[in-house]
């Protein structure tokens, strides 16, 4: 059946053309960011003020959440359309100004407008911001523009046009082959070409075949595959369904974190909503292709991002990883053909059929093609979610877009690829982001956290951290792994508490590449990065521990000593209050001193006061 | 908390009865009681036709399930990357402090329940702390106290009133 004779999509076209005739562009809309982020810093009681506002002055005026904008350390984000005006940091008090100079008079409201800290001028519009300026969103263009639980929303910017296209004009092979075409490599962190899963799973024999979208996004440091389903999920449900298409799969799992409570809610919105208007269940728009779609969740386990054990786990089972050959395109979930990707890679694919591979392969590297979207944090200026082409240089990601520092400190390094990756350090942020460059660096691109370090950061202690997750994630199956990760733990415990010994720097490298080989999965096999990583980088601060007993960056407490500066106290006493060990001491109005014997160095006093008298050695 | 067959009945009956199942369903009891109390554990073993041992393993692997009765209110430190070079340390020592537990500790009036997690994914808000889904974001360890002040405030109001 051509597209043409399908009642169905006649429907939904003319649908799409009632919402958009229905919509006038010079209509007043307040756009109030409902990530998770925005919702933590007061999101949904300041879009309840707005419409309460509105009602009350009587007003001819639309509220209306979005998803994550990516700016969340500025949250909560407005944007007053017509105008396109963007706010930053609002909070209830400025709801009065919003409504009567912008709304009533049409004038911003100046100190909600973003001031650019290098040149100090304030910025109107979202793109006039550095941190959006030197981004190309594709995947997350519309995520500030549509309410994530609005259908409507979805259909108004083109959405599902790609899922005709593919149902009715293209068959699953050149799907597949356009797919190829445009190089996308899987964005869960591997970078394994997309259409090459697609094309054995398709080939595979046996019946049903399964779909599974991955977003159990456990990398600490991460948050881009909520944010997406949080702001776009309808756009991740079209990937799925051309992708399911194409593969020959009757039957899909969106397999997510039950720590997302808020993106396993809009993804069950859009399910239903998909559901209703016909885009799931038998005879889809009435091409002949049938799918349906469960979202499973995940129960806290980290390992279950691994494709095995993420199975496992929907078929109810404890996540263990499974020895690969057979690979899921073969056997996989209850032994039939599989195909498993990243919430990113699913969501790029109606981009790619709507704009063509061409379009597509021109964006980034020669091996690694499109955009990707970072979760930029740690101590840099602007934190949030960036989505950059492939190929930009790492400095130019953390200090133009990042802002560079957030105080004073230097930065460092930067860690990308979560447990699994590395630390790359700041001589070397002259190196592009790709699969390739970032793991000849010793990291990886990994699911696309990048946290940012500065001089107090201990590197150790980074090591050490990382360890203790791998530790506490390993499933247990693998003695490497499960013992190994430990060892070298333990290792790296002795040192930050300056048990260090000659010899230490050594016995972590070989225990670190011993691990590599005898690991079944990737959480194995690449937990050893980041010791390895800042080993290679960062070997002067091991000496330090181990031969000084010192941590240059003051945060290994055996090493540290807290005391305060007699000329910067002002004897305020809020420290000697705050202390849980009662070690501060002191008369009001003069300097207070820290007893070395009970200080805890826990720090509390350095964050309460007020007068940076406290400094850590 | 008393524990009402027909309660975890009423929760299974919206589950197939195969072992697919068995995480849905022992989330939602969870959820339900804020721990996975024994007797419905082996009502969902009888239920799903899976042996207890394998009920039992798979409650004790998953993280999000807990054996153990839980406090009234689940306070949550965030340990992720980005709120650990935020100083999420400090902060779940000063938690710990004022609340007089450690992680994965009770209060002994089961009052609040403190645990940290690997990541909560609002790494932008860093250190971040979450008390019965309420999100406190850049949280220091100077600011623990006043927000539990709320909570312990408020929970004198409710036993004022109901006095």
């Amino acid at each position: 059946m051509s597209k043409n004779d399908s009642s169905k999509v006649l429907g939904l076209e003319q649908r799409r053309e009632q919402i958009l005739a229905s919509r006038d562009p010079s209509h007043p809309i307040i756009t109030v960011c409902a990530g998770t982020g925005c919702c933590a810093s007061g999101g949904i009681e300041l879009r309840e003020a707005l419409e309460k506002a509105i009602q009350e002055k009587g007003l001819d005026a639309q509220v209306k959440i979005t998803g994550c904008r990516g700016f969340c350390e500025q949250g909560p984000l407005v944007t007053v359309l017509p105008q396109n005006i963007f706010y930053t940091k609002v909070q209830l008090k400025h709801v009065g100004q919003i409504i009567n100079k912008t709304l009533v008079e049409g004038q911003p409201v100046e100190e909600l407008l973003f001031k650019d800290p290098i040149t100090g001028e304030r910025c109107i519009h979202e793109h006039d911001i550095p941190f959006y300026k030197e981004q190309q969103r594709v995947l997350l263009k519309d995520s500030g523009a549509i309410d994530p639980t609005s259908f409507d929303d979805y259909l108004a910017v083109g959405g599902y046009k790609a899922l005709i296209q593919a149902l009715f004009e293209m068959k699953p092979e050149e799907i597949i082959a356009e797919v190829k075409r445009a190089g996308l490599r899987g964005r869960g962190g591997a970078g394994f070409p997309t259409a090459s899963k697609w094309e054995l799973t398709r080939k595979a024999a046996a019946e049903p075949k399964y779909v599974i979208c991955n977003a159990d996004e456990g990398d600490p440091g991460a948050f881009q595959d909520r944010s997406l389903i949080e702001a776009n999920p309808h756009s991740v449900l079209e990937g799925i369904l051309i992708g399911a298409y194409a593969i020959g799969a009757s039957q899909g799992f969106v397999y997510i974190r039950n720590e997302y409570p808020l993106a396993v809610e809009r993804i069950q919105i859009a399910i239903a909503a998909a559901r209703e208007n016909g885009l799931l269940g038998k005879d889809i728009l009435g091409s002949g292709f049938s799918f349906d779609i469960d979202v499973q969740l995940g129960a806290g386990a980290f390992v279950c991002g691994e494709e095995t054990a993420l199975m496992a786990s929907i078929e109810g089972f404890i996540g263990e990883p499974k020895a690969r050959p057979p690979y899921p395109s073969e056997s996989g979930l209850w032994g039939k053909p599989t195909n498993i990707n990243n919430v990113k890679t699913w969501a790029t694919v109606p981009y790619i059929i709507k704009n063509g591979a061409d379009w597509y392969a021109q964006i980034g590297t020669e091996t690694s093609k499109g955009t990707t979207i970072f979760s930029l944090v740690g101590k840099i200026q602007n934190t949030g979610l960036i989505e950059v082409p492939m190929g930009i240089s790492l400095r130019h990601l953390i200090e133009e877009i990042g802002g560079g520092a957030a105080d004073s400190r230097k930065l460092k390094a930067v860690q990308t690829g979560g447990p699994s990756g590395g630390c790359i350090p700041e001589s070397m942020w002259h190196l592009k982001v790709d699969y390739e460059s970032l793991r000849e660096a010793g990291s990886m691109m990994g699911s696309g956290g990048m946290i940012v370090m500065d001089e107090r950061t201990c590197m150790v202690d980074m090591a050490r951290y990382f360890l203790d997750f791998s530790k506490f994630e390993s499933c247990g199956k693998c003695v490497a792994c499960r013992e190994g990760v430990k060892r070298m733990y333990e290792v790296l415990d002795y040192i930050t508490r300056g048990y260090g010994q000659e010899g230490d720097i050594d016995l972590l490298e070989e225990m670190g590449k011993s691990i590599k080989i005898g690991s079944l999965c990737g959480l194995g096999q690449t937990a050893p990065n980041p010791v390895l990583t800042t080993i290679r980088y960062f070997r002067e601060e091991y000496e330090a521990h181990i031969r000084d007993k010192k941590c240059p960056a003051g945060v290994c407490k055996a090493l540290i000593t807290y005391y305060i500066v007699a000329e910067n106290c002002t004897g305020c006493g809020l420290c000697a209050r705050y202390c849980g060990e009662s070690a501060i001491s002191g008369e009001k109005g003069k300097p207070y001193v820290i007893d070395l014997q009970k200080c805890g160095r826990c720090g509390v006093c350095m964050d309460v006061c007020n007068f940076d008298a406290v400094v850590v050695e | 908390m008393d524990i009402e067959i027909t309660e975890i009945d009423t929760i299974l009956e919206k589950y197939g009865q195969e072992q697919r199942w068995l995480i849905p369903s022992l989330l939602e009891i969870q959820n339900a009681y804020n721990y996975l109390p024994p007797e419905a554990l082996e009502r969902v073993s009888e239920r799903l036709k899976v042996s207890q041992i394998q009920v039992y393993q798979v409650a004790s692997f998953y993280k999000a399930f807990s054996l153990e009765p839980r406090g009234k209110h689940i306070v949550t430190v965030c340990m992720g990357t980005a709120c650990h070079v935020r100083g999420s340390e400090r902060l779940v020592d000063q938690v710990g402090r004022v609340l007089q537990i450690k992680p994965g500790e009770t209060s002994s009036d089961k009052q609040f329940t403190l645990e940290v997690v690997s990541c909560l994914g609002t790494c932008a808000l860093g250190p971040v702390m979450v008390v019965d889904g309420k999100y406190y974001g850049n949280m220091t360890a100077g600011k623990v106290e006043r927000v539990f002040k709320q909570y312990t405030k408020k929970e004198k109001e409710e036993v004022a009133a109901n006095e």
